[in-house]
This record gives structure tokens, C-alpha cells and sequence, in this order.
């Protein structure tokens, strides 16, 4: 009994470890992306709250904890005050089984990659439900623009992972990440065998986080905010957080799929004594790099050149790269486990 | 089955709307995202504008037509100008002629910048908006250098202008233009070669000529169908006929056409600002920038200080103002959005009987209903961009 309580400690104790680490990275992220966003163009972005504006995030925070959450009166209220919860909640639960380095998932299940998708497609559940409780008709848009573009993009997403999957021979994201590591350092990371595979999961990445040019849901110049359009102050925020914390995720799946997790780039010394750790932030970081930059360039898809992106486009090159993948490897030998 | 009660979806858009440009309210029939009808209801910034004409003295008068497309102000004046002038038969100087001219351009860039980049907003992409202010701002510290004001600027007075350009402005002006076409061309990059913004652009809402014609268009929307209707050329006013430049036109009558003509339209400005700095700088482009007609223009004050009848002008212009010869006249300009006429019926007293304001966008905006119908909600606001509204003159 008293293992179990440990162990439920520990675990407890990392988990709590992991979500404050994350929510920090993210508050700096945050203001990463206005900062990036405010060059481009040609602004200075927040700089006024501590030196440079470090603290804006948490000064954001405050504000909008310390607001009134107006909740519209023709509006379900559980529902609209669940949901902002589903939508944290899940998103942050996919953090469990993301290893930041070697060992350093809090769940290191067999599945992982299974379970991040699964959790990360419930998601839309909590955009659903807010546009549909805040009964308002830009909510409402909003939220059945969400439901079609994250299940449309969720399925290509899925064909680029099995094709990472058969070269790995895993679902395990640490096994995954060990497959990279075949002494060729960035030159052996999955990025460059499967290039076309990565730029299409980076774009279906922007789409399934409603990040520009696939921001629909919440499209400013034709529905206002979309299906956070009633919501404010602590609500909103968790609808703000928990985007950020999907995008957080995606950036994190194309790290360790595509970008060879916590492995060093050039695979000897002394680069490789840099915790793998590091190496992973950084590699997230750039990925991120990447979201903030499209944001601040692109204009937005329309709802019907979305879907015919990801139903006429994405899905046939996707389907034929699974094939052409499993084709490859069959013929050559080159199959893990194969031999 | 019971029968089914299956009815549209609507939606308001606006007036309070990021994309209603000013205060538009659009009532939206849609079919899921289709859009079946669109009502557009308009008035919440009416401030009446012409019964207010009537109650004012001519030089009163003026000031109004700042707040009327405020985007680019001094293109209204001018119309306004244009009228009072020809129905008293004043003569406008050579100099104030050229300045209205190079102010009128800048106030065409003022426009379009706006509009190109905030069209681009409507389909999603937030920092051409920046990138266009920058300029425009610097445009803007023209216009006070020039008037004392950065947006109304009530500079253009019957007669002329209100007082002379400075040589440093001047100079300033000819600095600027040269490295607004790299902004010009930084801005084709960014957005009119987009291909996102293409996609969402090329074929949205196409007028056809005979849809042009028939619904009263003007400027840029009879331009992009591929009319090269411009008055600066077809009905030349103030030294127009002298300077050289060419009408953009478009092939399909789309969104994209009518960006791309403002985007030229700009680099054809600024060809005739350059040509404009030069000839005020020639010889005969000297002398003053007002009539010196005491009954219309205020005299110098300098010649307020000696002269005694100088000084009874002043008092006469300022307080009782000038009267117009019984009559009525049209006189229309190329403002930045199409043709901006100010219709005006003088009865020999000092103020208008009656001035109807002839707003380009008014007659823009009744297309949205056509242009609109059978697209997707999301081009609603692109259209909206495209046919340039401001809601200063539509509701006046």
C-alpha cells in the first residue's frame, strides 16, 4: 500500500513538475510569438511589463483571472463554463506520455503516439461545446467550422504518422526518437527520408491548432472570434492556454518525429554532453518558429479551399506515401524487424 | 415525416463588426456558408452633412467634405472647390493649381494604401495593415505640414489654397516618393503575389460592364472591368491635361483586378507628384496660391496691416463671406474611390440653397447584394474590402 501511494507521489510530483515547466515555456512562448508577430510588422511588441516586457504573460494572466467571467444570458452556463475546461484539460493530458529526454515521460506507454492522437482529437469537443453553449450564431459558425477542419486535417495527420511508424517499427515515442539515432545525426532523422511527409504534418499542424492561414474558427474579419466570441476573462484564457498548449503538442510530435526528439544534431562531442533536454526545447522552439512566422505573413483560407486542401491534396499524397513507404521498405529489407 | 420547418440561416454583420468598414450592418441570408441575400442597411453615421451645407457660408462650408471620405480628405474639398469656383468664375493660380494636384495624389495613395492593405486584413493577413501605416503616417505629417492638420485639413479654399508649401516640404515630398515604390513593391510581394491571397481574390465578385454601367460605378470598380474611365483624363480639371500618366485597367472585373489597379495607381501618383514638385519648382510654376480676388480669398496679412480695404475684406470673408452668383453647377472629381460629384444650386446669397453630395461609395455599395449572392460568407468581407467603402460619404 504504502508503494502505491509512493509511486502515486512521485508520479503526482512529476506530473505537477512537467505542467508548471510547460506553463512557464508557454508564458515565454507567448511572448515569443507577439514578439516575432510585432517584428514583422514593424512593431516593438510588449516591452513596457519587467525589462524587455519578460513578465507580460503573467501580467496577462492576472488581468484576465482578476476579470468578471460574463456569461450571456441565453447561454448554457455548464456547458459554456465546461468547456474551456475540456479543452485544457485535454490538451495538457497529452503532455503525459511526451518524452522531453530519454526517460523522461511520465508515461512511457507502448501506445504513446495512439494516445496523443486520441486525446488531442477529443479536443474538439471543447470547441464544439463552447460554440454551441455561448448560443450565439458567430459561436455556432465558428464551432462547426472547427469540428469539420480538425477532423479533416486529423486524417492526413494520421497517414503521415503511420509512414513515421513504419520506419520506426514503434508506437513508442521514445522508440521512435532511439530509431533516429543511427549515427548520421540531423542527416538520419526521419525529416529528410520522408520530407514531403513533414511538410505536410507541419501544415496540417497549423491546421488542426486553428493556427493561421487555417484560423477559420475564429476568424476575425468574418465571424469575430468564432466560437470564443462570448467568452472572457478566466474562460477565455483557458480557450487562449489550451490552444497554445496544442500547439505546444504538435511542435513537440514533429520533434520527435520528424526532428529526432532529445537527439543531438551533430552526433559527437561536445555537443552530444548538451542534455537532451535542451536539445528538445530548442528544436521546439523552432518549430514554433515556423507557426509564428506563417501567422504573421499569411492570409486565411476560405472554408471551401480548406477542405479541398486537406480532402483533394493532402489526403491522396498522404495515402500514396503510406504505400510508397511500405513499398520502400518491403522491397529493400529495410523494414525494422524485419530481418 | 412531419414537414420540416427549414429556414436560412441569417446573421448580422455589423455594425459593430471588425470588417464592416466604419458602420455598415449587413443582414446575411446564408445556406450554411453560402450566402443567399444580403440587405445592407446603412445611416447609423448619417450627420447631414448637406442640410448642414445649406446653414453655412461658403468658407464654412468646406470643412464638411474633410469628414465625408475621411481617407483621403483633400479630394473632397476639392470638388466642393471646383464647384463654388466655376460658378463664380474665380481663377485659380498656377501654383495652387499644382498643389491641389499633388495633394490630390497624395490623398489618392493615402486611400488606396488603406484600402489594399486592409482588403488584405479582410482575407486574414494582419501585417500588411502595419506595413501600409507606415507610409501613410508620413503622408499624414504632409498634410500638416501643409495645413496644420493631419486628417481634416480644410487646405483647398475656393480660389486656391490656403497658404503656400514651404521649399523644405517640398523637398521632403520629392524624398519620399522614391522610397515608397520599394514599399510599393514590398507590398506586391507581400500581398498582391500571395498565393493564399490570390485564391481567395481572382474571380470574387466580377462586374461586368454592363453591371458597372448600369449600377452607376465609377473609379476603380468601372476600371477593373476594363473601362479606361478616369476624369482626370476624360473631363480634365486643374492642370491634369499637363501631366502625364496612364489609366490601370483590369481584364476580369475580380477582387484581384481592382488591387491590382490601386497598386498601380499609386506608382501612376507618384509619377505625378514628381512631376508636379517640378513644376512648382520652374519658373512659371511661382506666384501665388490664391486668387487675388479680395472678395473671395482673404488678403496676406501682411497687406492687412496697411491696407484698409485689405482689411474690410478680411472682416467681410469672415464674418458675412462671399456671395455665389445665382446658378447650379455639377463639378466632379476622380477622388480615390471613383467619381465624387458635388452638385450645387447657388441663389446669389452666401450660402449653398441646396448642395447634393454625390458619393462614389453609395453607389458601390448597392452592388454588394449582387456581387455577393452565391459566394461564401468569408468573401463578404473581401468584397467588401474590394469595393472600397467609407462610411463617411455613403451616409454622409
Amino acid at each position: 500500500m504504502a508503494d502505491i501511494l509512493l509511486d502515486l507521489a512521485i508520479i503526482a510530483g512529476k506530473s505537477l513538475l512537467l505542467m508548471v515547466s510547460l506553463l512557464v515555456f508557454i508564458a515565454y512562448i507567448l511572448y515569443a510569438d507577439r514578439k516575432v508577430w510585432a517584428a514583422v510588422q514593424l512593431r516593438r511588441g510588449p516591452n513596457v511589463v519587467g525589462p524587455w516586457g519578460l513578465l507580460q504573460s503573467f501580467a496577462d494572466l492576472l488581468k484576465f483571472v482578476l476579470k468578471e467571467p460574463v456569461v450571456p444570458a441565453g447561454a448554457n452556463k455548464g456547458l459554456f463554463l465546461l468547456a474551456p475546461f475540456v479543452l485544457v484539460v485535454l490538451a495538457l493530458t497529452t503532455w503525459a506520455v511526451i518524452p522531453v529526454a530519454e526517460g523522461w515521460a511520465i508515461a512511457d506507454i507502448n501506445v504513446g503516439i495512439l494516445f496523443v492522437f486520441a486525446v488531442s482529437s477529443l479536443q474538439v469537443y471543447g470547441v464544439i461545446v463552447g460554440g454551441w453553449a455561448s448560443n450565439s450564431k458567430y459561436a455556432f459558425l465558428g464551432a462547426l467550422r472547427s469540428a469539420a477542419q480538425m477532423v479533416s486535417y486529423e486524417v492526413s495527420i494520421g497517414f503521415v504518422i503511420i509512414t513515421v511508424l513504419l520506419c520506426a517499427g514503434s508506437l513508442n515515442l521514445t522508440q521512435i526518437v532511439l530509431a533516429q539515432d543511427n549515427g548520421w545525426g540531423i542527416l538520419g532523422w526521419y525529416w529528410l527520408p520522408l520530407f514531403p511527409m513533414f511538410v505536410i504534418f507541419l501544415i496540417s499542424a497549423l491546421a488542426e491548432t486553428n493556427r493561421p492561414p487555417f484560423d477559420l474558427p475564429e476568424a476575425e474579419s468574418e465571424l469575430v472570434a468564432g466560437f470564443m466570441v462570448e467568452y472572457s476573462s478566466t474562460p477565455y484564457l483557458l480557450f487562449m492556454l489550451g490552444e497554445y498548449v496544442a500547439i505546444m503538442t504538435m511542435c513537440a510530435l514533429m520533434t520527435i518525429l520528424f526532428l529526432g526528439g532529445w537527439l543531438s544534431p551533430i552526433p559527437f562531442a561536445p555537443f552530444t554532453w548538451v542534455p537532451g533536454a535542451v536539445w528538445f526545447v530548442l528544436k521546439m522552439c523552432l518549430c514554433f518558429f515556423f507557426f509564428a512566422m506563417a501567422k504573421a505573413f499569411v492570409p486565411r483560407y476560405r472554408y471551401d479551399q480548406l477542405m479541398r486542401l486537406g480532402w483533394k491534396v493532402f489526403l491522396p499524397i498522404s495515402l500514396a506515401a503510406v504505400a510508397v513507404v511500405a513499398f520502400v521498405l518491403q522491397i529493400t529489407g529495410w523494414a525494422p524487424g524485419a530481418a | 415525416m412531419g414537414e420540416q420547418d427549414i429556414r436560412n440561416f441569417s446573421i448580422n454583420f455589423g455594425p459593430q463588426h471588425p470588417a464592416a468598414h466604419g458602420v455598415l450592418r449587413l443582414v446575411l441570408e446564408l445556406d450554411g456558408e453560402i450566402v443567399e441575400r444580403v440587405d445592407p442597411h446603412i445611416g447609423l453615421l448619417h450627420r447631414g452633412t448637406e442640410k448642414l451645407l445649406e446653414h453655412k457660408t461658403y468658407l464654412q462650408g468646406t470643412p464638411y467634405f474633410d469628414r465625408l471620405d475621411y481617407v483621403a480628405p483633400m479630394n473632397q474639398e476639392h470638388a466642393f472647390c471646383l464647384a463654388i469656383e466655376r460658378l463664380t468664375g474665380v481663377e485659380v493660380p498656377r501654383r495652387a493649381q499644382l498643389i491641389r494636384v499633388l495633394y490630390c495624389e497624395i490623398g489618392r495613395i493615402l486611400s488606396h494604401l488603406l484600402n489594399v492593405t486592409t482588403q488584405a486584413m479582410d482575407v486574414g493577413a494582419l501585417t500588411p495593415p502595419l506595413w501600409g501605416f507606415e507610409e501613410r503616417e508620413k503622408l499624414m505629417v504632409f498634410y500638416e505640414r501643409a495645413s496644420g492638420s493631419r486628417l481634416h485639413a480644410n487646405y483647398f479654399r475656393p480660389g486656391g489654397v490656403h497658404s503656400d508649401l514651404p521649399p523644405e516640404l517640398i523637398d521632403d515630398i520629392e524624398a519620399w516618393c522614391d522610397p515608397f515604390m520599394k514599399v510599393v513593391g514590398d507590398l506586391d510581394d507581400l500581398v498582391m503575389k500571395n498565393r493564399i491571397f490570390k485564391q481567395r481574390n481572382v474571380d470574387i465578385a466580377v462586374v461586368d460592364i454592363k453591371d458597372a454601367y448600369a449600377w452607376g460605378f465609377s473609379g476603380v470598380m468601372v476600371r477593373g472591368s476594363g473601362v479606361a474611365w478616369d476624369l482626370r483624363k476624360s473631363q480634365p480639371y486643374e492642370c491634369y491635361e499637363e501631366m502625364d500618366f496612364d489609366i490601370p485597367v483590369g481584364k476580369n472585373g475580380d477582387n484581384y483586378d481592382r488591387q491590382m489597379i490601386r497598386m498601380e495607381e499609386m506608382r501612376q501618383s507618384i509619377h505625378i507628384m514628381k512631376q508636379c514638385i517640378a513644376k512648382l519648382r520652374a519658373p512659371d510654376g511661382q506666384g501665388p496660391v490664391k486668387t487675388t480676388d479680395g472678395k473671395i480669398a482673404p488678403p496676406r496679412r501682411a497687406e492687412m496691416k496697411r491696407s484698409m480695404e485689405a482689411l474690410i475684406h478680411h472682416f467681410k470673408l469672415y464674418t458675412e463671406g462671399f456671395r455665389v452668383p445665382a446658378g447650379e453647377i455639377y463639378a466632379a472629381v476622380e477622388a480615390p474611390k471613383g467619381e465624387f460629384g458635388v452638385y450645387l444650386v447657388a441663389d446669389g446669397t452666401n450660402m449653398p440653397y441646396r448642395c447634393k453630395i454625390r458619393a462614389p461609395g453609395f453607389a458601390h455599395l448597392q452592388a454588394m447584394e449582387f456581387l455577393c449572392r452565391g459566394h461564401m460568407l468569408a468573401d463578404v468581407a473581401a468584397i467588401l474590402g474590394s469595393i472600397d467603402i467609407v462610411f463617411g460619404e455613403v451616409d454622409r
